[in-house]
């Protein structure tokens, strides 16, 4: 008997039973408790974001900066949106040009930033590990937008948030994530969030692109608050893998990884690893297709399936609105706790 | 001055009354240790019985010969607790001088080696300009005659350290170099390492490798496992170090000539120098403390493997976790896993591999302080080395004679150093450590100015008392206490 059986989607009208968390730099160290409190409130937000006339200020009085190391529209618009409807107030930093941030720089930029009275930071580093480095040099609170191939929270947690409105309770569900695991910090923050919630998560690649002892990674680390084994199989066979999934996550594939020797070509990739939609038939009735975008379709999935009826992609996006808000909203509530 | 009345003629000096180990001789217990004219003039263990029972009957006679020409030995009384020893041999350093100073000076990492106990370190040519001719070798000489300990040259086995063209071996022997390395780099071609296995032969010095097949290693900046995993940091598997090592061991067979590895850090490389061995190839190895003792999950601030369940054992309660993305734990052969550190110490116990080397990498805080992957990669091992192996040894893990060895004997040995005896008529370089006082590493208060150690802040069991070069007190922990 686990506390995880019973554990779903429940809007949260109020936001006292967030995390008391500053900062929100990976999801390892997250209770399953943890996990439901935010989601929950970001079911609650997005109900009450469809009236016009809500208002939140979580925020208000916070001055919240985007330092972007990597061009990603999609997700700083998200946050700046989140930001915004919690009352705060947004500053963007395109760090894009200097791609590569020396130790002083790096400092430079971040003290400056302090200077300035960033309330919260929300980076996007190619670094893995950027989000830590910097919370060591700042007083304010540190949002990770996604770092190296090691993080990307906010997208877990908007996965979670997805999936939970459609199915659920995730324990006992088995989860496919499917592609370039090798470099997906969609994949590992994922890892630790689905499992922490009683999935089974099924990772599938060409060995070529899966990242070195990855169940070993995650089933070595208890879930926090119960200390039950995660779940993790690798099964590389697109097939076995497919077999009986509730959700089947598909990654985006870089097309550098063909010239890195990584892959004989994309063509043959998609042959043997696309998700089409003979291949989705293998998945239980009803089963989610989810992508952290931008599609590349045609290679690691079929427009017939990117566009079909199991595709969740565009909610995707709409979720995430409301799952920042939720993760911003429980990062100014603990700021609030240390002004006083 | 206390240095001008040390170890001067008609200034002989008696150090008593702690235990002496030299195991270039199988010596370990109390004893006595005469230095006079900056050479051993006796060591002795107490022969338990007589006149001499404290002294032993070599240094009585000693004394009474320096009491028969009118010097009478000054006498130091040592605590009981004490160990005196060879002063260390360190195969490895990086001094960083010429064109690296802000790192690391030749003064300041002599004085930092003195403060570890090291009285002879080896340095490495990857300066800017490269070592690699008769007139950096000679800079390298004349800047170290007023340093704290011998410097020994290891020169660039090619010009630049460019894998190309071979440096002038022949004209750096005469120079005075020690070994040949490309260290920082392997040296990718094995066209290029068999010629200079051929024509280092008969200069009869080694030829030292950074084994590493830089292809697979690629951009890697941590061991490849489930910890680079979890950090999505890219990962340098075993095999890169594996590989490497066992072309350069099929050209060995090939020239016959004298080869060490720097850094040994997976178990597979360990298996194949033993292997050589038993061959009887002409291989030696080294090994540096934090390959013994770290692991790769230092980098996520855990702390596992050797020191960690050491000191643990010790003080009863875990070590606190460090940072997570620690650059200070970035190094060179990266930290590998518990398993490799099982292996290395196995290789040590059954003398697989010769020395303990620090690889004593310094850098300044800005090399460390940006992201994991941008940080430089270097380990500061002077001051804290000894210390660390301690656990080894206070664990019953590593016998505290087999430790010194490693430390003396057996490098200057595997080099032909003169060096890492306490042997009347050696140089009178000696380390004396309480194995049992604790201290907490400050790294602000190294005389290194590398400060990049991932063991800042922990409390240590053993400690340097004090080190003498040539019969020079060059470090008294005595006396730099209230610094
Ligand atoms: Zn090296």
């Amino acid at each position: 008997m686990t506390t995880t059986l019973h554990r779903g989607l429940a809007p949260a009208e109020t936001a006292d039973a967030l995390p008391r968390r500053r900062d929100l730099i990976d999801l390892d160290g997250w209770t399953p408790d943890e996990l439901q409190a935010l989601v929950n409130r970001a079911a609650y937000l997005r109900e009450a974001l469809a009236e016009p006339t809500r208002r939140f200020d979580a925020l208000r009085g916070l001055l919240v900066v985007t330092l972007f190391y990597e061009n990603s529209t999609r997700t700083r618009v998200s946050f700046e949106l989140a930001a915004r409807r919690m009352g705060a107030d947004v500053a963007s930093v395109a760090a894009a040009s200097s791609s590569v941030t020396k130790g002083e720089s790096l400092r430079d930029t971040v003290e400056t930033l302090q200077a300035l009275g960033a309330n919260i930071l929300v980076v996007r580093s190619s670094q893995s590990g950027a989000p830590d480095v910097i919370a060591r040099h700042i007083r304010g609170a540190v949002v990770n937008a996604g770092d190296g191939w090691r993080g990307h929270p906010t997208q877990a947690l908007l996965d979670l948030f997805t999936m939970q409105r459609h199915l659920g309770a995730l324990a006992g569900r088995r989860i496919v994530i499917l592609g370039d695991i090798l470099h997906s910090r969609v994949a590992r923050s994922n890892l630790w969030s689905l499992t922490a919630m009683g999935a089974e998560v099924v990772l599938c690649a060409p060995p070529t692109l899966m990242a070195p002892d990855i169940a070993a990674a995650y089933t070595t680390r208890p879930i926090p608050g119960t200390g039950e084994r995660r779940r993790v199989i690798v099964e590389p066979r697109i097939e076995a893998a497919l077999e009986g999934a509730d959700v089947v996550m598909a990654l985006r594939l870089q097309r550098e990884r063909q010239q890195a020797g990584l892959l004989p070509s994309l063509r043959e990739y998609t042959r043997r690893y696309g998700l089409t939609t003979e291949r989705l038939a293998l998945a239980n009735p009803g089963a989610l297709v989810l992508h952290p975008g931008p599609m590349n379709e045609g290679v690691e999935i079929d427009p017939a399936v990117a566009h079909g009826a199991a595709s969740h992609v565009e909610e995707q996006v709409s979720n995430g609105v409301a799952t920042r808000m939720a993760a911003l909203e429980m990062i100014g509530r603990a700021l609030a706790v240390e002004a006083r | 001055m206390a240095e001008s009345e040390n170890g001067q003629r008609g200034a002989a000096i008696l150090l008593r009354g702690a235990r002496v180990i030299d195991p270039a001789r199988a010596m370990d217990g109390p004893g006595a240790v005469v230095i006079s004219d900056g050479r051993i003039l006796a060591c002795g263990l107490a022969s338990g019985f007589g006149a001499d029972a404290l002294l032993g009957p070599d240094v009585t006679r000693a004394l009474g010969r320096l009491a028969a020409e009118g010097r009478p030995a000054r006498e130091v009384d040592l605590p009981a607790g004490w160990v005196v020893a060879p002063g260390f041999v360190d195969l490895h350093a990086h001094l960083r001088e010429p064109g690296f100073e802000a790192k690391e000076t030749i003064q300041t990492g002599s004085r930092a080696a003195a403060r570890g106990g090291f009285t002879t370190i080896c340095a490495m040519p990857n300066t800017h300009p490269v070592i690699d001719s008769r007139a950096t070798v000679e800079f390298v000489q004349r800047a170290a005659t007023e340093a704290d300990a011998h410097v020994r040259v290891i020169a660039a086995i090619s010009k630049g350290e460019q894998g190309a063209e071979l440096s002038e071996m022949g004209e750096l022997a005469e120079a005075g170099v020690v070994a040949f390395s490309d260290d920082g780099r392997p040296v990718s071609s094995g066209k290029v390492m068999r010629h200079a296995l051929e024509y280092a032969a008969p200069l009869g010095l080694p030829i030292v490798e950074h084994c590493q097949d830089e292809e697979l290693v690629g951009a890697g900046v941590m061991h490849e496992g489930a910890a680079a995993t979890r950090l999505g940091l890219k990962g340098w598997p075993a095999a890169g170090e594996v590989v490497m090592l066992a072309r350069d061991l099929e050209l060995v067979r090939a020239t016959g000539a004298r080869y060490h590895v720097a850094h040994l850090s997976v178990a597979g490389a360990v298996e194949l120098v033993r292997a050589a061995k038993r061959d009887g190839q002409p291989v030696t190895a080294e090994v540096t403390p934090h390959h013994l003792l770290l692991t790769d999950d230092w980098v996520a601030g855990e702390r596992t493997g050797p020191l960690a369940e050491a000191l643990a054992a010790l003080t009863g309660e875990p070590l606190p976790d460090g940072p997570r993305y620690d650059a200070n734990a970035k190094v060179n052969p990266p930290l590998r896993t518990a398993a490799d550190c099982a292996a290395l110490l196995a290789g040590l116990l059954d003398g697989t591999i010769d020395a303990i080397a620090t690889d004593h990498a310094p850098h300044t805080q800005v090399d460390k302080d940006g992201e994991f992957g941008e940080a430089a990669f270097g380990i500061t091992g002077f001051e804290t080395a000894l210390a660390a192996l301690l656990a080894l040894v206070h664990t019953g893990k590593l016998p505290l004679a087999t430790l010194v060895a490693a430390l003396t004997v057996r490098p200057a040995h595997a080099w032909g150093l003169d060096a890492g005896t306490l042997e009347p008529g050696a140089p009178a370089d000696l380390v004396i450590f309480d194995p049992e006082e604790q201290w907490t590493v400050d790294p602000a208060r190294f005389a290194s100015l590398g400060k990049n150690t991932p063991l800042a802040g922990l409390r240590l069991r053993g400690r340097v008392r004090q080190t003498w070069l040539a019969g020079r007190k060059v470090y008294d922990a005595g006396e730099t206490a209230g610094e």
